[in-house]
């Protein structure tokens, strides 16, 4: 089985990290970050880099925009049943 | 974390209720959501005022249309699309500024850039505080191109599947995949640039 480059790697991470490839170019990345030590630091980075933005909550609205929003809704509302 | 009566209630009962009119049960649903409305909105408009009013205008849409959402996809992203299509006609309206066209040429190549090649701290959580983390996520966000930060906001902060970002963004699902690639590749980079090991550099694999 031909060996990747670490070009050919780059183009498959996104599928590899998404674990949306199939059996045969999957285990083909996998040989390939076990002997290349670069690769197999920008696969983790870049996992660690898809997982903390994941993990990030969002913030509360502020009062004053959860406020209009509420007063925006009102009004839609205070329109139809009129 | 308070639990209102209505704080578990399945969704599908709530879309109900609102469809009915039931204002609490819409209220309920915005509440659900409006924090990571308003996020999606910052984040693709990058403006605070328009944020604003995409947020209000996905949820006076949303209420408008409720009979519309046919209970195939979840609420949440039959929200999320009305709030990019709001978001990406902000973003058209200001189109004589540059830096926010979202059809612009880009390029797809396979230049990808790799610069940084370092290990991260375990825990970047002890050399940073949530704050500064957050704004260090935040500040590598906005330093996107709008074409690879929307795929990005969509598919890796929302969770929309390829097929739906696709969908949203007016986008094939061979351009989501190479956005979203180029997208990871330059955060990553500058992400590296904060939460390196101390003493690692370009070299240390070499």
């Amino acid at each position: 089985m031909p060996l990747l480059t670490c070009k050919d790697f780059l183009r498959e991470l996104s599928d590899y990290l998404d674990e949306s490839l199939e059996a045969e170019i999957r285990s083909k990345i996998e040989a390939h970050i076990a002997e290349c030590p670069n690769c197999w630091v920008i696969a983790d980075t870049t996992r660690k880099t898809i997982k903390i933005y994941k993990g990030m909550e969002p913030h509360s609205l502020p009062a004053d925009v959860e406020g209009r929003l509420m007063q925006a809704l009102e009004r839609k509302l205070a329109a139809r049943q009129r | 974390m308070p639990v209102s009566s209505q704080a578990g209630a399945d969704e599908t009962i709530l879309v109900a209720q609102a469809r009915e009119g039931d204002m609490q049960a819409f209220s309920e649903l915005v509440r659900r959501y409006e924090n990571k409305i308003f996020r999606l909105a910052q984040h693709i408009t990058q403006n605070r005022e328009d944020a604003e009013d995409v947020l209000q205008e996905t949820f006076l849409k949303a209420y408008e249309h409720l009979n519309q959402f046919q209970g195939q996809s979840k609420f949440y992203t039959w929200i999320v699309r009305i709030a990019v299509n709001q978001a990406l006609m902000k973003l058209r309206r200001r189109k004589t500024d540059k830096s926010v066209s979202l059809d612009e040429t880009i390029d797809t190549g396979e230049d990808t850039i790799v610069r940084e090649i370092a290990a991260w701290d375990e825990d970047p959580e002890q050399r940073f505080s949530r704050d500064e983390i957050g704004e260090i996520l935040d500040s590598a966000i906005e330093s996107l191109e709008p074409p690879y930060r929307s795929v990005f906001v969509l598919r890796d902060i929302e969770e929309l599947s390829t097929e739906e970002t696709a969908e949203a963004l007016g986008l094939s699902v061979p351009a989501v995949k190479s956005r979203l690639l180029r997208a990871r590749l330059q955060l990553r980079e500058k992400l590296t640039r904060q939460f390196k090991r101390k003493g690692d550099d370009a070299f240390a694999y070499l």
